[in-house]
């Protein structure tokens, strides 16, 4: 049996094939203006990677914001469903998992099979979602893959008192002004989405094991400011970004 | 880039028929807000002269240099100035004010010398904040809200748009009614978001003019709701710099139903006018 599952997320589509529960292609492009022909492209890449084609595949389900535009998708699953069910299936063990997008953070509880349970988001502000990370990066002139690194060299926490990624950019700059150092900013620019991450985890209750997903968990910086802010240990898998497509896969295969 | 369209005109102001020198009190107030800074000197009540221009990454630079520009050309030194109230964002650091008055306050008082006593409801939409103010025919605060937390509804939120669209920010309300039709408002709350969304509408062909159509019913929207939240008591202003964004204002009025009253004073100096009023009447009390 041959399933697909397509996430199509405010910054990047993801697809992942599975035959037989195991996990045969990937792949990743930019959702960019044309969300509709990066999930045509997103699928034809991992199509190409399995050395399938479009009618191999059984079923077809879509996750993400712009799940309606997979128009070759046969139902949907929302993306606190996909996320929950990815990460279950990949860590048995996880009863809480916090997913953060570009756009978009999400605190759910799932029970053993990675059915939702409770779940929180935050949709309506950039503070707590990669977008933050980004309008940093782009103010401190640091490369957005590089603000991870850079923020564990820190050695003081620098508070932010902006929660608003418009008024941070000015406080960031006052900062700069000030001769804080870069790593110092960085690691509060990591503490600020961490604060707000968390308090929307604490609002829907932790239960472990808690799991890390979503393309902002390859963020070492953010990583460890969560690590600290939660006081601990989060699984994180390898791909973190695939997870809401892995769980679309899964989905795909039940409803097919 | 080339040129900064977020960045309006700085100014100063002088009324030529006072002569300071046979006041009794010269009082003077200095607002030092995230985004922009005023110095308001008063002669017995009276407005005498007031600047306005960008705060600067310095809160008592900015207090001095709004207070010096104000003082410019009218031979009055700052040592003539007989009492000063700090206002705003950066009140405590403004090293030359005898005391510091919140901007709500300030903003209440400012109002009621601006509008007349009638004003009731005073909307003041600031640089980084937005503040609904109750207000009796003294002046007095007797409630408010605020959201000091989202550039949503802010100054600086425009701002944001003006360098997106590369048009001036005085001009954004104008050709904001350069439209057929009014547009939907622009969907997303966070300026961030916003400005994704506003991107793929020009992508999509939309003219500037429609966009900022767009985003000035959603700035107009967003602060509707803080003014919802508290009520709207008849009379009504609207304070701060985006007071004179005309795309905002009209759109708000039609949300609230009410039209806001206007004033022959700017806008952006009520907070300071308020301080200027309070020094003197603090100046008057220590005389006593």
């Amino acid at each position: 049996m041959i399933t697909a599952g397509i996430d199509c997320g405010a910054k990047n589509t993801k697809v992942v094939i599975r035959k037989d529960g195991e996990v045969i292609a990937k792949s990743l492009v930019l959702s960019g203006f044309d969300q509709k022909a990066a999930a045509e492209e997103a699928l034809e890449m991992a199509l190409k990677e399995a050395n399938l084609s479009k009618k191999d595949i059984e079923h077809v389900t879509a996750t993400g914001v712009g799940m309606k535009q997979a128009s070759f998708a046969n139902d949907t699953i929302t993306e606190v469903g996909s996320a929950a069910k990815g990460t279950v299936f990949l860590f048995p063990s996880a009863r809480t998992v916090i997913d953060v997008g570009a756009e978009e953070g999400r605190a759910i509880r799932a029970d053993g099979t990675g059915k939702v349970i409770d779940f929180a988001i935050n949709e309506k502000c950039a503070a707590g979602s990669g977008a933050f990370t980004e309008a940093m990066a782009r103010a401190l002139e640091v490369p957005l893959e590089k603000m991870g690194e850079l923020s564990l060299k820190s050695q003081n926490a620098v508070p932010m008192n902006a929660q608003c990624a418009i008024f941070a950019e000015s406080e960031v700059v006052s900062l700069i002004h000030a001769k804080t150092p870069k790593e110092d900013i960085v690691r509060a620019v990591h503490d600020a989405i961490a604060s707000r991450i968390t308090s929307m985890v604490r609002r829907v209750g932790i239960e472990r094991e808690v799991a890390l997903v979503g393309g902002v968990a390859r963020n070492v910086g953010f990583v460890k400011s969560m690590k600290e802010d939660l006081e601990l240990e989060m699984l994180i898998p390898e791909d973190p970004e695939f997870v809401g497509a892995l769980g679309a896969a899964i989905a795909a295969a039940e409803n097919r | 880039m080339s040129q900064e369209y977020w960045r309006w005109k700085e100014y100063n102001w002088r009324d030529e028929n006072i002569d300071w020198k046979e006041a009794n009190t010269i009082t003077a107030g200095v607002d030092v807000g995230s985004v922009s800074s005023q110095a308001v000197i008063m002669t017995d009540g009276k407005l005498f002269a007031y600047s306005n221009m960008r705060t600067g990454s310095d809160s008592p630079d900015s207090a001095r240099n709004a207070m010096n520009w104000a003082l410019e050309g009218t031979g009055m030194k700052q040592e003539d100035v007989q009492y000063v109230v700090g206002t705003g964002y950066g009140r405590v650091n403004v090293p030359f004010a005898q005391k510091a008055i919140t901007e709500i306050a300030c903003h209440a008082r400012g109002g009621n010398m601006m509008y007349g006593n009638t004003v009731r409801t005073i909307l003041d939409m600031g640089g980084q904040d937005c503040k609904a103010i109750h207000c009796d025919e003294r002046g007095k605060v007797t409630n408010f809200l605020m959201n000091d937390k989202c550039a949503a509804g802010t100054g600086r939120g425009m701002e944001v748009f003006a360098d997106l669209l590369a048009v001036p920010v005085e001009e954004v309300g104008e050709l904001s009614f350069d439209v057929d039709e009014e547009p939907e408002p622009v969907s997303s709350t966070c300026v961030v978001f916003a400005k994704s969304e506003a991107t793929a509408l020009l992508r999509q062909g939309w003219p500037k003019s429609k966009v900022l159509a767009a985003y000035c019913s959603a700035m107009a929207h967003r602060v509707f709701t803080l003014l919802e939240r508290i009520g709207v008591e008849k009379d009504f202003a609207i304070t701060g710099g985006i007071a004179k964004n005309v795309g905002v204002v009209r759109r708000l009025e039609k949300e609230v139903g009410m039209k806001p009253l206007t004033s022959k004073y700017d806008t952006q100096i009520a907070g300071a006018i308020g301080a200027a009023l309070f020094a003197k009447a603090l100046l008057e009390k220590s005389r006593k």
